[in-house]
């Protein structure tokens, strides 16, 4: 048991340091690529203030915080993702799926269309102030989702088809609210309900760089209960975890991370319905293996659906989310197949 | 007896609304000159021209495509029992929609007729995949399989699309049919779903007898002594006629093909030889006030009659998925 155990464990650093290397590798090349390339000799100069004036413009003002932001909110929707299909034991779960994405977008666009009526994403209060309504929305989502899923417990297959129908209702929602804005912003709220990385600047990563760090590792920190729960409700309580609070706490992580990589991010669908499945066939079944590997591999994806976005069709920009669900649509479709 | 008078009194509230959808507009204008207009028509009064050109048109494409989608959809619950089979859940709208972008990217200047064939290969595609991944599934498709595999491979063909529609500087064309709009039609719209109409609502009638008995089961079905196959075929190209119809003038118009045949069957019962005609009949009714709402909801302005249908058809969807729908497998 124990040799297992340490054998275990050394699978998932060393997983751990390969993921670390990849993304660092990926950091520079996706630092490099775009309409301007920069060489990698290059790219480090700049990063230790040697590079021109210009360098220093891309790198530092349009592309790093644009990287930095894809990593945060692909570790905050793989992260929500794990604890989602945790909770639920439902394998299919995703906050994008389950319409979770869907009201946070809705309270954020809601919020700016009643606050100032355009998309200005220099101001700094509606910076930082996204998230919170963000976080509004896909909490007010979720207790609908699992109020309208109740019916003596909760089924995790309704809990999937109501959240089909809640968001397909949010969305309808969504375009009329939208259609009310003028043109140019309703192009821009168009793009980012896709999934955008838009106007990456510094202040929405400090906006969204607090959320991360305090859930991800309260997360990691309920990583027992998960795996209790993933046992079954009665086997949890049998072995001591009080599972009703467990499940509110982590829901409640689960939708903050969600909104937050909403707000920052717009609706990316399918990321943290994928992640988790890669993370459990590297490492097996144990969540505080899980949540590390998933929020590097969550992190990782973005990054790689970043860069294709920006390169694939340049100088257009191809929205993040669309990029994700074209990689990992028919990954869910043959989990579909394999699921009972 | 009874079930004729209700279609009567549906096919008269389906003209009076259509009646209603004509009067409505950005000038106001009284039944009685849209009865005139239709039944009098006198070319030099401007409210005849708007009447003739522009509102009747609309209201008609309406009626007809809330027809289309309707029988679609109880073509589809009956032969694969399934409560939540439906043009839209299934991507066989999306389908549609990803095939216009596409043609729409490479023939600039297609025309409608190209515009129809492409609307009917996409929506079979869609088709395809969704039997692929119900033959590759290990037991079948469950309803909620079926209604998963549907968002997804909607989804995907909609991220392609968008893609498309980026690269080509299509998002206004793109947007237009992905929230489902009537915006645009004019008679040679009306022309082609008429006789797309004919050429998919035939062999759905034809074969609704047989839809009745497949609804039974397969076993029983082919206990019967029925061709299932054969069946199946005619009810998935009239399916594909109907719907790709449909979107190539209207969009993805949501939940239209899902709650008319609920409907239906609730009011007509099991026998889809009344299902299938009342259907169109309750769908026609159904899309042609939708489409006034649209116009209503945010005056000048309007909404895609995609977002309404959606808006209503929402709460219907979450009371099948309590009941039925998410209580199998």
């Amino acid at each position: 048991m124990n040799t297992t155990e340490a054998g275990k464990q050394r699978k998932f650093l060393l997983i751990m340091m390969l993921l670390i290397a990849l993304l660092i590798i990926l950091f520079f090349i996706s630092l490099n690529t775009g309409v301007i390339r920069i060489s990698p000799g290059d790219v480090l100069r700049t990063l230790l203030h040697n590079g021109t004036a210009r360098q220093q413009l891309i790198l530092f003002d349009f592309r790093l915080p644009g990287i930095l932001l894809a990593l945060l909110i692909g570790a905050g929707l793989a992260v929500s993702g794990v604890i989602l299909q945790g909770v639920t034991q439902n394998e299919l779960a995703d906050p994008g799926i389950l319409g979770i994405n869907t009201g946070a977008g809705l309270a954020v666009i809601l919020f700016l269309f009643f606050s100032q009526n355009r998309l200005d994403t220099s101001g700094t209060f509606s910076i930082f102030m996204m998230p919170l309504f963000a976080l509004l929305g896909a909490l007010g989502a979720a207790i609908l989702i699992y109020g309208l899923a109740w019916k003596k417990g909760v089924n995790p297959i309704r809990l999937v088809l109501v959240g089909i129908g809640v968001n397909a209702g949010f969305s309808a929602l969504l375009v009329i609210f939208q259609l009310k804005m003028d043109p140019q912003n309703f192009r821009q709220a168009t793009v980012w309900l896709s999934g955008d990385i838009w106007n990456a600047n510094w202040s929405f990563v400090l906006a969204l760089l607090p959320w991360m760090l305090i859930l991800i590792p309260l997360a990691l920190f309920k990583a027992n209960a998960l795996n209790a729960m993933n046992l079954g409700d009665g086997i949890a309580s049998g072995l001591g975890v009080s599972v009703e609070k467990n499940r509110v706490i982590l829901l409640f992580i689960a939708v903050a991370l969600a909104g937050a990589a909403v707000a920052a991010g717009g609706a990316i669908a399918f990321l943290g319905l994928v992640v988790p499945h890669i993370a459990r066939k590297i490492i097996g079944p144990l969540h505080q293996y899980i949540i590390p590997i998933s929020t590097l591999i969550g992190a990782l994806l973005l990054m790689i659906a970043d860069t294709v976005g920006k390169n694939i069709l340049a100088p257009a920009q191809v929205p993040v989310g669309i990029i994700v669900a074209i990689i990992s649509a028919p990954y869910f479709i043959y989990l579909l197949m394999k699921a009972k | 007896m009874i079930r004729i008078f209700i279609n009567l009194i549906a096919l008269v509230a389906m003209l009076f609304s259509i009646g209603l959808s004509v009067s409505y507009g950005a000038i106001d204008i009284k039944l009685m000159t849209v009865w005139q207009a239709v039944f009098d028509f006198q070319p030099d009064l401007s409210t005849h021209q708007v009447i003739q050109e522009l509102r009747l048109p609309r209201a008609i494409a309406a009626a007809l495509i809330g027809a289309f989608l309707a029988v679609a959809g109880s073509v589809m619950q009956g032969m694969t029992r399934n409560p939540l089979a439906s043009p839209s859940i299934l991507g066989v709208t999306d389908g549609a929609a990803f095939a216009l972008v596409i043609s729409l990217a490479f023939f600039s200047n297609i025309s409608n007729l190209g515009m129809n064939l492409a609307s009917w290969i996409g929506a079979g595609i869609a088709v395809v995949l969704i039997f692929m991944v119900g033959s590759f599934s290990k037991d079948g498709l469950t309803p909620v399989k079926l209604a998963l595999a549907g968002v997804a491979i909607g989804m995907m063909l909609r991220s392609v699309s968008s893609m498309i529609a980026l690269h080509f500087q299509l998002e206004k064309q793109m947007g237009f049919w992905l929230a489902g709009g009537l915006e645009g039609t004019n008679w040679s719209s009306v022309k082609m779903l008429f006789i797309s109409g004919i050429i998919g609502f035939l062999p759905a009638i034809a074969i609704s007898k047989s839809i009745t008995v497949l609804s039974l089961g397969e076993d029983i079905a082919t206990g019967l002594g029925q061709r299932n196959i054969v069946i199946k075929v005619i009810g998935i190209l009239s399916v594909l006629i109907l719907t790709g119809a449909a979107v190539s003038v209207a969009g993805v118009v949501g939940f239209v093909g899902l709650i008319v045949p609920h409907i239906t069957r609730f009011i007509m019962g099991t026998d889809y030889r009344w299902i299938i005609p009342s259907a169109a009949i309750f769908g026609a009714l159904l899309l042609v006030l939708s489409d006034v709402v649209a116009r209503v909801v945010n005056a000048p302005f309007e909404t895609p009659v995609g977002a309404i249908t959606s808006l209503i058809g929402v709460p219907f969807f979450l009371y099948l998925a309590r009941g039925n729908g998410g209580g199998k497998s």
